[in-house]
């Protein structure tokens, strides 16, 4: 492993896209944190998202995944610029709008949409479809051909809603239905980058599907690029091209989806992968077992070094005192990034034994391994 | 925890400070001469100008900005006598200390508002909890019903029917009199048991329904669900889970309502014609004695700001959330 | 593929030696829109030491079944009828000091949320120790001994300190673990589990699931396993109750109904759930519609408005006639098993590479 050459590689060589719509560099978002006495001060923050770097090409899908407390969604807030970053580029379109005036931004605002999680307290129970839908457009003062009403019922119909629901409001709708408003009123703009947050975990399972086609379907018919940012492994895999993993406020590995899926580097995406439950099915390979101990560190305390090291079961000396750069390892394909001193092999596959950093399962497997030792001699 | 109550108590008096000059200017933004206020009708200009040296009106005004924030700190001199700390002026009709006629009438007040206090919380949060616990019996609709009646009562209603029948018709009690309670513990109870019927009865219908709806909030919450999945019995459950929960808001609610208590129940007072320190608010503004009624007003601003504090203080000793963090 | 004889969903003749049986329960809300049939004619048996896993969406009357169990309904608004049978007792009649002396102690429950399931106002040694005192009427430091060994095996660290804390100061994990801790306190013979890991990150489901299921082999508790998800339940249980609008429309072990699922309802459950092994270019599948509201549910067979099989069956029996759940591995359905088998390899099969 230590004789791995490592090759730093500019991110957005995935073949996938020739021209990059968004690149975020070294992004950083501190949220402060107030304390002290006698005079409150800022003590310290919580570094939610800490140096992150992506690109997006234009008409690409690129997918977000990490789990809570990982800097996924305020990153999406950065790139939309709803929050204001501590640090750090991004450029849309050649422009920097880090830091970009509310003025300045106007014009971009139109191109970037967002999707949120929640269908129910992201639209206005007071509006109708239609003002919903409608609305973008007028705040950009845009004037389509044929009039607004009539673009609002193109958008219904094309999210697969009646356009006779155009007066309808929002609570007449079920949760699938809703988050098919939300997608029509981001498409009232003829936005050029969609940024979802989680938009299909409040769903039931049954109307998820319908929701990722939907978007699927906009993304391959309207060329609109995607920043997915899902906690479901499964669902960004079918939705993304390119997959980025966010682990306390870092980018842990970034590459095409088979790289990340199938040839992951990273341990932590190892840990990640073999923590989906999956549906056993009678051809599915024996997958790797690796259960974590404990939960996500604070992002107000981070580890040193590498984040991941407190949980890892490779972590040594070096993983506290050096951070491992995003870099492409030697064997890795163009664009697959990988921040570790001591990567995994790239399979999934299962190993001879299993991987259990939890005391407590550990404690309990061993017992009943010995327990069936026992029955087996006696 | 101590961190924080040093804290507070320092923004406390900061807030007070601030109160204080704030109501200062504002007495002197009021376009009159105070002097002429305080010598009454037939004013002779010697007169005039002997009450402007004793109220300190002649020096300019950071002077006597400054001599008032000392006299609330450490006292100060007039004419008429040492005023000691925390002094807050002389009087213009009365010629007396604010700080004195405060004293002589707080006593009313407090005795007023704690009278109040235990019958409406007894009564109140008892039948409030009795109505959630029996949610949906005649018990519960017979509890809210009354508490929506009369909590659309007023005392100046109620007071004059009560002492219409206890006292002028049937003249089974006295009127209301405040004795004080080192005088006579007895005629002390009976003096003022009319006024805090009254008073605490609509108070009462107030807490009756904010008890019941955060007891039936706190009953629907899922740790209560699952402290049931346990076994815990439903009496258990009711008292040590669900009214934990629901005493931060009866919390909140009842600091609010002591601290205006606490600086005059006005209606209550004139309802049953007791002296307390809401009568002798009003009446100082309706006689322009200006000292007495910004006197007055900072006092009242004091209980706010303690009762303040101490809501606070019993928020952390309710939730450990509030203790720990 | 086991052949559907009819019939009706009746006890078992045989008097199975089913640890907890559920027979034609039926529960009903009367709310201010109407009477919600949250529950309607469910049957089911759980084993001695066995895990049941239920799945459904939301609405589906999983959750509260299970709460109508351990009786934790809101007697006033909701009427329970049927039979469930714990361990020889009848539940639905008995009275609340009896099911007072049950909860927590034969039977305890496992709540999704635990940030919200267990109280801020107290510690969790006491939260761990009040079932323990009431219902073993151990004394204080008997309680708290146990309360200590309970989180030292659900992998609390240091859980002599961490007595004294508060949920608050847990992490989510932590808290689901101090959940368990308290469920498995009194040794309970059936554990309901609610979507015990829905609240919980990836990696740290992982963690509780394995958890849970070791803590059984030790303790020899028989599961019922409540989720919406199928990939979490094909780990956990042993056999598998499929549900929609309050009904059961698959039963069978765990393996028969996620290899050759029989019912509409879980094939689309299946089709519509995008696997990591999956095949990229065969798109997702969706259920169309949404689930129906309980307080009008659809006539005849509940999946029928979605259901895109309807016109396989003769006549309008679908819309018109409720397809019954025959005992042991069956599917409420009106397709004959022939046309199943064939819908299946032919149609559904080939989606699930």
């Amino acid at each position: 492993m230590s004789e791995n050459l490592t090759l730093p590689a500019p991110q957005d060589s995935t073949g996938t896209s020739a021209e990059t719509l968004l690149s975020v560099e070294g992004l950083t978002k501190h949220f402060p944190i107030y304390g002290g006495f006698p005079i409150k001060r800022k003590v310290g923050a919580v570094q939610a998202v800490d140096g992150v770097d992506l690109s997006v090409g234009v008409g690409e899908s690129v997918g977000l995944v990490g789990e809570s407390g990982c800097g996924k969604s305020t990153t999406g807030r950065l790139i939309t610029r709803l929050l204001e970053p501590t640090g750090g580029k991004i450029t849309y379109a050649g422009k920097d709008i880090a830091h970009a005036s509310r003025k300045q931004l106007a014009p971009i605002r139109s191109e970037i949409q967002m999707i949120f999680q929640d269908p129910y307290s992201s639209l206005n129970p007071r509006q109708t479809v239609g003002t919903i839908i409608k609305s973008p457009m007028e705040v950009n003062g845009i004037e389509p051909q044929g009039g607004r009403e009539k673009r609002v019922r193109e958008l219904l119909e094309l999210v697969g809603l009646n356009p006779e629901h155009y007066n309808r409001f929002p609570h007449e709708f079920s949760g699938g239905q809703r988050q098919r408003i939300g997608v029509a009123r981001a498409l009232a703009l003829q936005p050029k980058l969609i940024v979802a947050d989680e938009p299909v975990s409040a769903l039931d399972v049954s109307i998820q599907a319908q929701v990722v086609n939907l978007l699927q379907k906009v993304q391959q018919e309207m060329g609109i690029a995607f920043l997915f940012i899902a906690h479901d492994l499964a669902i960004v895999r079918h939705f993304s091209q390119r997959v980025a993993v966010m682990y306390l406020g870092k980018v842990v590995e970034v590459g095409d989806g088979d790289s990340i899926y199938n040839r992951p580097r990273h341990p932590y995406t190892h840990a990640l992968l073999s923590a989906v439950p999956e549906v056993a099915t009678e051809d599915s390979e024996d997958r790797e077992r690796i259960r974590l101990a404990g939960d996500v560190p604070s992002p107000i305390h981070p580890p040193s070094g590498c984040r991941f090291r407190t949980r890892c079961w490779k972590a040594q000396d070096k993983c506290a005192s050096e951070e491992p750069p995003l870099i492409q390892l030697s064997g890795n394909r163009g664009g697959h990034l990988t921040a570790c001193h001591f990567p995994e092999d790239p399979t999934t596959e299962a190993r001879d034994e299993d991987v259990v950093m939890d005391p407590a399962l550990k404690a309990l497997e061993q017992d009943v391994a010995e327990a069936d030792a026992k029955v087996s001699k006696g | 925890m101590l961190q924080f109550l040093i804290r507070r108590s320092i923004s406390a008096v900061a807030i007070m400070f601030l109160i204080a000059a704030f109501t200062f200017f504002l007495f002197y933004a009021v376009p009159q001469d105070f002097a002429a206020l305080s010598c009454g009708k037939n004013c002779s200009p010697e007169n005039l100008a002997v009450i402007r040296e004793n109220l300190g009106l002649d020096k300019p005004i950071t002077t006597q900005f400054w001599d008032f924030m000392v006299g609330i700190v450490a006292g100060r001199d007039f004419a008429v006598g040492h005023c000691s700390a925390p002094c807050l002026g002389v009087s213009f009709k009365s010629g007396d200390f604010v700080w004195d006629s405060l004293m002589d009438r707080f006593p009313l007040t407090l005795s007023l508002t704690i009278g109040g206090l235990v019958i409406f919380l007894l009564f109140g949060l008892g039948t409030g909890m009795l109505a959630a616990w029996k949610r949906g019996t005649v018990v519960d609709k017979l509890a809210s019903g009354a508490s929506i009646v009369l909590s659309s009562f007023q005392i100046y209603l109620l007071g004059p029917i009560v002492l219409g029948i206890f006292v002028y018709s049937t003249g089974w009690m006295e009127n209301p009199k405040y004795v004080p309670f080192t005088d006579d513990p007895s005629a002390w109870f009976i003096g003022l048991l009319i006024p805090w019927a009254v008073m605490a009865t609509i108070f009462t219908a107030q807490y009756t329904r904010m008890s019941r709806s955060t007891m039936i909030e706190q009953l629907q919450e899922e740790h209560v669900r699952t402290a049931r999945a346990k076994g815990m019995s439903q009496k258990y459950v009711f008292f040590r889970y669900a009214w934990r929960g629901a005493m931060i808001p009866i919390v909140t609610i009842l600091g609010l309502d002591l601290s205006s208590l606490l600086a005059g129940g006005v209606v209550t007072e004139f309802t049953f014609d007791l002296a307390g320190i809401g009568r002798l608010a009003v009446e100082s503004s309706l006689t322009k004695d200006l000292p007495l009624t910004m006197g007055a007003m900072l006092f009242g601003a004091f209980f706010i700001l303690i009762l303040n504090i101490l809501v606070d203080i019993a928020y952390a000793f309710i939730d450990p959330r509030v203790r720990l963090s | 593929m086991t052949t559907l004889t009819k019939v009706e969903d009746a006890p078992n003749p045989t008097g199975s030696d089913a640890f907890l049986s559920v027979r034609d329960l039926r529960v009903q809300f009367s709310t201010e829109d109407g009477v919600v049939k949250a529950v309607d004619g469910l049957s089911f048996d759980v084993e001695r030491g066995k895990t049941l896993g239920v799945v459904g969406e939301s609405g589906s009357g999983k959750s509260v079944t299970n709460l109508t169990i351990l009786g934790l309904h809101s007697p006033k608004t909701t009427t329970v009828e049927g039979e469930i049978v714990l361990d020889g007792k009848e539940l639905i009649t008995a009275s609340e000091k009896e099911m007072e002396k049950l909860r927590g102690n034969k039977a305890a429950m496992i709540f999704q949320d635990p940030l919200t399931a267990l109280s801020p106002y107290y510690t969790v040694g006491r939260q761990l120790s009040e079932p323990f005192m009431k219902h073993t009427g151990a004394s204080k430091k008997e309680a708290k001994a146990r309360a200590i060994e309970m989180l030292d095996k659900v992998g609390i660290p240091q859980p002599q300190t961490r007595f004294h804390d508060y949920p608050h100061q847990f992490s989510g994990g932590m808290r689901q673990r101090a959940m368990i801790a308290m469920a498995l306190m009194c040794d309970p013979d059936l554990l309901i589990a609610d979507e015990p890991t829905t609240a919980l990150d990836v990696t740290v489901q992982a963690q509780i699931l394995d958890l849970l299921r070791d803590l059984q082999q030790e303790f020899g508790s028989a599961i019922i396993f409540i989720t919406h998800d199928l990939g979490v339940i094909s780990h956990m249980a042993d056999d598998l109750l499929v549900m929609y609008a309050g009904r059961a429309v698959e039963r069978g072990s765990t393996r028969e109904v996620l290899r050759t699922p029989q019912h509409p309802y879980t094939w689309g459950l299946l089709s519509s759930m995008p696997r990591l092994g999956g095949d990229l270019n065969e798109a997702l599948t969706p259920i169309p519609g949404s689930p129906p509201s309980l307080l009008n549910p659809p006539s005849g067979c509940p999946f029928h408005p979605r259901c895109t099989f309807t016109g396989e069956v003769a006549g309008n029996r679908c819309a018109d006639e409720r397809p019954s759940l025959a005992e042991g591995r069956a599917a409420a359905c009106h397709l004959s098993g022939e046309q199943k088998q064939t819908i299946f390899i032919d149609q559904i099969q080939p989606r699930l590479r």
